[in-house]
C-alpha cells in the first residue's frame, strides 16, 4: 500500500482521537512519501497517551506541514523521497504497525548505507518544524535533581567527573533530611507551577511518600508488571522455535492491563510505564537502567519543568536467564556498582534536560545520597569550580528552585 | 548550553577530533612518535623476522568508546594497553567503520574486507571470500592452520562464506566456547553455570540456529587434548565468556600452533543492559586479556618472535550528546564517536611506538594481512595499511 491510497477507513482500528486527528489530515498524509509517513503515524496512533508536550510537538509538525506551499512542501520532503524503499516495505501493514515498519526501515537503511541520508533528513526536518513555531515561555525555569548512591558507606569512586565541568562541585554538604527536603522542594514547585505532568519523581526503589500533585514511578511499584512481562519473555525464549520479529510484535502488542498495570489509573501513565518495560533495554532487570530510562523518556516526551530521580541499589549482575526468573529467587545487590550506574545516569539526565527549549536558564542538582558530595549547576553557578565550604543541602536547592 | 549546539561539527571533523584526542594522549603517556618519524630512530624495529609467519587478531569488542579508554577518565580502564601494549606497538588512531554497527556484521565486514550487508541477527554466512579462505587456498594451508574463537552462536558461520569460487571447506573452524561449556555441563550445573551462556547482549532473548562448521565437544577434546571434565573445571573458575575464549585460543595455540588465529571478545557488550559499571568491568577485563595473550605469544614457543598480533574493536559506541542514542548503551545512530576506532599491531616486524594518524578503515585489515602473510585478498575493497606492512 501507498501512501496516495490512503482512506478514512484506513484508520478505522486507531483508538478515537488518533482517528480524528488521522481523518483530519488525511489529504496532507497521502502526500507524504513512505520513507516518512509510518514514522509520523507511529506517534499518531498513539495521540490518545500522549502527554501535553507531545500532542503540541505532533500538532506543530502537522501544521507546519499543512502551510507548506507545494514548493517548500517537496522540498521539505525530497530527501526523504529519494530514498530508495523494496516491495516488502511497501508491503507492511504500516498504517496499524508503524513501529514494525520503522524497525525494518532502519534494517533497510543500514543495509543500503543510506542511513546516514535518513539521518540527515530528519534532523532538517525536526529543525525547521520546531523553528516554525517556537515554543511558549515557560514559567519558571527547568530544576533536575539526581541523588545517588544510597546504601553506600565508603566509596573511592570519582563521582561527577562529567558533572563537574558544568557547575560547582560540594564537597562539604551537611544532608541533614536530604531526600525528604529535595521531594519538598519539587512538591512546592508541583504547587506553584501547576502544569499537568509537569513535575516528576522517579525512584529506583520503593518511592517515598509525597504529595499527589508529583508524578510518580518507582521501581517497586512496577514489580508485578515486571513479573508479568519477564514471564512472558521467557516463556519466548523457552520456545521450540524463537522469532525476534514476533517477539518484538508481542510486546508492541501488550496492553497496559494485560501486564497487570492498573485498569483504573492514568491511561496516560500506565502507557508510559509499560513502554519503559517493553521498549527499554535493561530496565526489566536493573533498577538503575530503569530510573535513567525512565528519566530520559520523560525529559523527551512530557518535558517535565521538574524532575526528581532517586538510584537505589541495583541486583547483582547474573545471567540473563536467571535475571528473568528473578521473582523466584530474592536478588543480592551491588550497592557500589549502582552507585557507577547512577553517577552517569545523573550526567544522562542532566544532559537530557539542556536538550528542552529554556536549557539556557535550567538548573541541575546531584547528590550523593547522605554524604557531604554535590555538583550544582545554573546559570548564576560558575562552571569547573569546586567549594569546600560547608553548606547546607537545603540551602544549596533553595539556590537552585 | 544547549547540547544541541554542540553537534554542529560535521562526522568527519568528529572523526578527526576523535583522532588527534587520542593521539595526543597516546604520546602524552608514551612518549609515542608518529608517522612523520616512520624511518627515523624513534621507529624501532624487533627483530628480523622468520619466515613462517603467524598473527592472531583480537576484537576489542563489543564496542568501547573512547570516553572509557583513551580519554583521561578513561585511561585507568586500559593500563595494559597504555602500559605494557602501545610502547611496543604501531598505534593506528583513526580507524573507521563505515558498515553496519551490529556486532556480528560488523566482525564478518573485518574478517572479509568488505562491508557486508546482511541481517545482523541472521544466521548466514558472510557474502564475500573472509581471510581464512584467502589464506587457505592461496597459501596451501590445511584446516587446522586458521581457527576463530567466538562469543556466541551467532558467530557459527564467520569462518567461511558463501563466496562460490571459496567457501565450503575452505574456510576455518570455529570454536564457540559458551556452546561447548553448554553441552559439556550437566543439567544440573547448566543452570549454576547460566551467567556464562547467555549468546549476546544486543538482542538477549537471540537464540540463533547453529548451521556453521563449529566444532563438537568431542572433537575440542580430541584437537586440544583436554578432557570434558577438565574444560569445565577450568570454566568453573572463570568470571566470563571472555575468559573462556582466551583459555582456548591458549590451548590452541599451545596444541595446534594455528598461524592464523582470530579471536572475538564480546563481554563489553554488556553495556546494552544499561549498567555503566558492568561496562567498564568488561573493558578493564578485555584489557587485561589482551595482555596475557600477548604474554601467551611471547612465551609459546611457535609463537615466539614469528607472531604480529592485531587489537581493534569492531566499532565503537553512540556519544553521550548524539540524541538518536543513550550513549554508551548502544550503538544505533551510526555517528562518528560509534563508527571511529583504533587498531595496534604489535610484533617482530613492526615498529615499536609509532602513532599513526590517517585515517584507514576498518576493512583495511585483511589487504594487511594479505600483504603480510602473502595471499591476495581479491575480492576485499580495504587497502593495505603501508605503515604496518
Amino acid at each position: 500500500m501507498l501512501p496516495d491510497q490512503l482512506t478514512p477507513a484506513s484508520f478505522d482500528r486507531y483508538p478515537p482521537e488518533a482517528r480524528r486527528l488521522a481523518t483530519a489530515q488525511i489529504a496532507l498524509l497521502r502526500r507524504l512519501p513512505l520513507a516518512f509517513l509510518p514514522l509520523l503515524l507511529r506517534e499518531l496512533i498513539v495521540y490518545d497517551w500522549k502527554f501535553p508536550a507531545e500532542r503540541v510537538d505532533l500538532d506543530r509538525q502537522f501544521k507546519y506541514l499543512g502551510t507548506l506551499a507545494a514548493g517548500p512542501f517537496q522540498a521539505a520532503m525530497a530527501a526523504f523521497a529519494q530514498l530508495k524503499l523494496t516491495d516488502a516495505l511497501e508491503q507492511i501493514d504500516w498504517v496499524n504497525a508503524p513501529a514494525i515498519f520503522s524497525e525494518q526501515l532502519s534494517a533497510h537503511l543500514w543495509a543500503t548505507h543510506q542511513i546516514d541520508a535518513f539521518r540527515t533528513a530528519a534532523v532538517d526536518y525536526m529543525r525547521k518544524a520546531e523553528a516554525s513555531a517556537p515554543d511558549p515561555p515557560m514559567p519558571t525555569h527547568r530544576l533536575g535533581i539526581a541523588i545517588i548512591g544510597q546504601g553506600v558507606a565508603n566509596n573511592e569512586y570519582r563521582l561527577f567527573r562529567k558533572l563537574r565541568l558544568q557547575g560547582v562541585y560540594f564537597t562539604q554538604v551537611k544532608p541533614g533530611d536530604g531526600v525528604r527536603l529535595l521531594l519538598e522542594a519539587a512538591r512546592l514547585r508541583a504547587e506553584a507551577y501547576p502544569v499537568p505532568y509537569g513535575h516528576w519523581y522517579i525512584d529506583g526503589g520503593a518511592a517515598a511518600a509525597v504529595s499527589g500533585s508529583l508524578t510518580r514511578l518507582s521501581y517497586a511499584a512496577l514489580s508485578g508488571p515486571r513479573a508479568t512481562l519477564q514471564s512472558r519473555m521467557q516463556k519466548t525464549y523457552e520456545a521450540a522455535v524463537f522469532d525476534p520479529e514476533a517477539f518484538r510484535t508481542m510486546l508492541a502488542q501488550i496492553k497496559p492491563e494485560e501486564a497487570g498495570l492498573a485498569s483504573g489509573g492514568d491511561p496516560v501513565l500506565n502507557r508510559f510505564e509499560l513502554s519503559l518495560l517493553t521498549e527499554g533495554s535493561g530496565t526489566q532487570v536493573f533498577s538503575t537502567t530503569f530510573v535513567q530510562w525512565a528519566a530520559r523518556e520523560a525529559l523527551r516526551r512530557a518535558q517535565p519543568m521538574t524532575l526528581v530521580t532517586r538510584y537505589a541499589p541495583r541486583q547483582r549482575e547474573k545471567q540473563m536467564n536467571e535475571l528473568l526468573a528473578e521473582h523466584q529467587h530474592p536478588p543480592e545487590l551491588d550497592p557500589q556498582g549502582s552507585l557507577i550506574d547512577a553517577d552517569m545516569g545523573a550526567y544522562y539526565t542532566w544532559v537530557n534536560q539542556q536538550r528542552l527549549p529554556g536549557d539556557d536558564q535550567s538548573a541541575f542538582l546531584a547528590w550523593f545520597e547522605d554524604h557531604g558530595e554535590a555538583v550544582a549547576i545554573a546559570p548564576s553557578l560558575e562552571r569547573g569550580t569546586r567549594s569546600d565550604a560547608p553548606i547546607d543541602l537545603a540551602d544549596l536547592v533553595a539556590r537552585l528552585a | 548550553m544547549r547540547v544541541a549546539d554542540r553537534k554542529a561539527r560535521s562526522p568527519q571533523e568528529v572523526s578527526q577530533a576523535i583522532s588527534l584526542s587520542r593521539r595526543n594522549f597516546i604520546r602524552t603517556v608514551t612518549g609515542a612518535a608518529s608517522a612523520a618519524a616512520f624511518f627515523g630512530p624513534a621507529a624501532v624495529r624487533g627483530l628480523a623476522a622468520p619466515k613462517n609467519r603467524k598473527a592472531v587478531v583480537v576484537t576489542f569488542g563489543g564496542g568501547a568508546r573512547d570516553d572509557e579508554t583513551f580519554m583521561p577518565d578513561g585511561q585507568e580502564n586500559i593500563p595494559h594497553l597504555l602500559k605494557e601494549l602501545i610502547p611496543q606497538a604501531t598505534f593506528l588512531t583513526n580507524v573507521v567503520n563505515k558498515g553496519i554497527l551490529g556486532h556480528y556484521v560488523a566482525t564478518a565486514s573485518i574478517v572479509t574486507g568488505a562491508y557486508e550487508t546482511f541481517d545482523n541477527f541472521a544466521a548466514v554466512s558472510p557474502n564475500n571470500p573472509t581471510v581464512f579462505e584467502y589464506f587457505r587456498r592461496d597459501l596451501k594451508r590445511p584446516a587446522t592452520d586458521t581457527w576463530v574463537v567466538a562469543p556466541s552462536n551467532g558467530f557459527a558461520r564467520i569462518g567461511e562464506s558463501g563466496n562460490k569460487a571459496y567457501g565450503a571447506g575452505l574456510g576455518a573452524g570455529v570454536i564457540l566456547p559458551k556452546r561447548l561449556l553448554s553441552s559439556a555441563l550437566t543439567a544440573a550445573d547448566g543452570a549454576r553455570y547460566q551467567h556464562l551462556l547467555r549468546d549476546n547482549y544486543e538482542t538477549p532473548l537471540y537464540a540463533p540456529s547453529l548451521t556453521g562448521r563449529q566444532i563438537e565437544l568431542d572433537q575440542m577434546a580430541e584437537l586440544l587434548k583436554i578432557s570434558v571434565e577438565d574444560f569445565t573445571s577450568h570454566a568453573r573458575n572463570l568470571a566470563s565468556p571472555d575468559e573462556l575464549s582466551v583459555y582456548i585460543a591458549k590451548q590452541l595455540m599451545r596444541e595446534l600452533a594455528p598461524s592464523l588465529l582470530w579471536i572475538t571478545l564480546h563481554d563489553i557488550d554488556i553495556a546494552h543492559s544499561g549498567t555503566f559499571s558492568l561496562y567498564i568491568n568488561g573493558i578493564q577485563r578485555t584489557d587485561r586479556l589482551c595482555a596475557e595473550l600477548w604474554q601467551t605469544i611471547q612465551k609459546e614457543p611457535e609463537y615466539a618472535n614469528r607472531t604480529t598480533m592485531f587489537i581493534l574493536p569492531d566499532f565503537g559506541r553512540d556519544s553521550d550528546i548524539d540524541s538518536g542514542g543513550n550513549g554508551f548503551q548502544h550503538h544505533r545512530t551510526g555517528d562518528a564517536v560509534s563508527r571511529t576506532t583504533w587498531m595496534m599491531v604489535l610484533g617482530p616486524e613492526i615498529k615499536q611506538n609509532v602513532v599513526v594518524d590517517r585515517s584507514v578503515e576498518s576493512t583495511d585489515l585483511i589487504p594487511t594481512l594479505g600483504a603480510y602473510f602473502g595471499f591476495d585478498p581479491r575480492l576485499s575493497t580495504g587497502k593495505r595499511i603501508a605503515e604496518v606492512v
